[in-house]
């Protein structure tokens, strides 16, 4: 098996390296530093670590109130606090006065280490893209991760990142510089093309490997950024491939599958399938589990690929 | 400043707002009639501040958490100079940099976008923490309504600025009264009795770890007082509980919870404004 490394491993070190480059970054945690892997800069650079208890409404407070005096703040908990407990919190004084926030969401979609429904959101993309101001990023791997956080770290805004949990596969180069807006095309091949995002990027890929072997030609498109959209890539994709099929760990109303049939819709129609959850919250299970029952695994693609293409 | 001067500025404020939530059709009046002597004297003696440099990195920050109160703040900021009074009468028109709630990317002088309850104590925490961080002296102040700690979040700030000793952050809790509809009485809702929005702040808040004060939040000598006990507190964040009588200055208006936000007739204007006029004579010419 090839090397694995979590998101949140790398999101702890990669905080320690951001405080060590710009003495404005700050972290606040929400009680969660030790899953979340900020424990890793409370250690390093105590002072610039603010645990701020379990009380996720004045978290988002303080992070904009620092903001406004030149600070850098991230403010690190579960996707599923930040992006609904806080929403009125994030979308009043973060998004509306466009400060310079970094959200990072951590336990996003359904692998979640066992917590179930109440700490899983599968609607987070959905909700952040929707916001005026807000930058949305979804890295496939904990290289991407880290590329992306410097990135962000440059871009003077409010800016949501969602993290998973688990190690998984690395396909992102050591040396990636993150391009925020940027898709990439990680394969090319002219009979379907697949848009994916996040950590289901990497099963995405594997399925396009597995569609070779049966003679389909697909063109992959990982869609780091899904806000500000990356429509170009995206058009291209619609316009070199026969159909088009998005696939996301999270609901398909709303999140990167909504955000392409929308743009499709209006700039280049073709026929689009979105795999995701279907008006579903998730539960407590292993990942293998969770992945097969809610439709993204594996088979899950290529069998969506194979039936897309069937009905054209 | 002497107090008479800052009853003259109150007063003052309280006719600017008058007439312009009178000329927009709408707007907060009871919340910024209680807190018009309170702002002056932020405005006119408390603050560091330099209305020529909005931006200045060391002034005192300014939260106005019951952000429905903005054209009292308006005002307020305009008679201190940041603004020409005469945009006043913008508030609530289509592209003015006066909103209905303060809009902190339209116009400086605003350190916090406020409007949704409860959400004005959590960026002051921010402010004094990072204060402390970046080793700057200025302090921050913030105003909030007796209705709006009835939101959890001004608890979760509470909880969090006392265990991190924040002794340079001020909260100024406006005790009008009433809020915007309320709970009724024994004998049923009228216009004049409601149940207290909150009951014994004082307790609430010293057992949260704040040092408690309290004052006549219509008397600029006690309010100042407070401010300069507020200044002496270390250690510990601390609280202005202040009482005040919501719709205060004009007879009609006071301790009536419609009063909150109603649009006036032309005739309750002019009487709005004669009585503080008659109440400004009384304080004499002045110095």
């Amino acid at each position: 098996m090839s090397t694995q490394l979590a998101q949140r491993e790398i999101f702890g070190d990669t905080m320690i390296e951001l405080c060590a480059r710009d003495p404005r970054v700050v972290l606040l945690d929400g009680d969660l530093a030790n899953s979340t892997k900020s424990d890793k800069l409370a250690s390093a650079a105590p002072d610039r670590f603010f645990m701020m208890g379990i009380a996720e409404q004045n978290l988002i407070g303080v992070a904009a109130g620092m903001a406004t005096l030149g600070l850098r703040p991230w403010v690190s908990s579960f996707a599923a606090f930040i992006a609904t407990r806080d929403l009125d919190q994030i979308r009043v004084v973060v998004a509306q006065p466009n400060l310079n926030v970094k959200l990072a969401a951590h336990y996003s979609g359904i692998m979640t280490g066992y917590t179930g429904k109440t700490h899983q959101v599968v609607n987070d993309i959905a909700i952040m893209r929707s916001m005026p101001n807000m930058t949305v990023v979804a890295p496939c791997d904990a290289i991407e991760a880290r590329a992306a956080m410097l990135a962000v770290s440059e871009f003077a805004g409010p800016v949501y990142l969602r993290f998973t949990r688990d190690p998984a596969e690395i396909i992102t180069p050591a040396d990636h510089t993150f391009q925020l807006g940027q898709a990439l095309f990680l394969r090319r091949g002219a009979d379907i093309g697949i848009i994916a995002t996040g950590g289901q990027t990497l099963r995405t890929i594997a399925a396009a490997a597995a569609l070779e072997r049966e003679g389909i030609q697909s063109t992959v498109l990982h869609v780091p950024t899904i806000k500000p959209l990356d429509a170009a890539a995206i058009v291209e994709v619609a316009r070199s491939t026969r159909c088009v099929l998005t696939c996301e760990e999270h609901s398909v109303f709303g999140g990167l599958g909504g955000a392409v049939a929308e743009l499709l819709g209006e700039r280049c129609p073709v026929r689009v399938h979105r795999l995701g959850l279907h008006d579903v919250d998730g539960e407590s299970g292993p990942n293998q589990a969770l992945i097969e029952k809610y439709g993204l695994s594996v088979d899950d693609v290529t069998r969506a690929a194979r039936s897309l293409l069937a009905t054209l | 400043m002497k107090s008479d001067d800052l009853l003259r500025i109150g007063n003052d404020i309280r006719r600017r707002t008058l007439r312009a939530v009178h000329h927009a059709g709408a707007g907060h009046i009871g919340g910024v009639l209680s807190a018009a002597e309170m702002l002056a004297a932020l405005y006119f003696s408390v603050l560091r501040i330099d209305p020529q440099r909005p931006l200045w990195e060391d002034r005192d920050r300014f939260i106005l958490s019951k952000g429905h109160c903005s054209i009292g703040l308006y005002a307020v900021l305009a008679l201190r100079g940041y603004f020409s009074p005469e945009e006043l009468q913008t508030f609530d028109a289509i592209d003015s940099r006066l909103q209905g709630h303060p809009d902190m990317t339209k116009l400086p002088g605003l350190d916090m976008s406020t409007g949704s309850l409860g959400q004005g104590l959590s960026p002051g925490v921010g402010m004094a923490l990072g204060a402390r961080m970046l080793g700057k002296e200025f302090r921050t102040w913030v105003m909030l309504g007796d209705g709006e700690i009835q939101e959890g979040q001004i608890w979760e700030a509470a909880f969090v600025a006392a265990r991190y000793g924040l002794d340079t952050l001020t909260a100024i809790l406006d005790w009008n009264h009433l809020q915007q509809f309320g709970w009724a009485t024994s004998t049923g809702y009228t216009n004049s009795s409601r149940l207290d929005p909150v009951e014994n702040p004082v307790a609430k808040w010293r057992a949260f770890g704040w040092d408690v004060l309290e004052c006549d939040g219509h008397k600029p000598e006690e309010f100042l007082a407070s401010c300069e006990a507020a200044r002496a507190a270390r250690g510990r964040p601390s609280i202005i509980i202040a009482h005040t009588i919501k719709g205060k200055g004009v007879s009609f208006m006071e301790r009536d919870y419609a009063w909150h936000s109603k649009p006036m007739t032309d005739a309750d204007l002019e009487r709005a404004l004669a009585e503080l006029d008659a109440a400004d004579r009384r304080l004499g010419s002045g110095s």
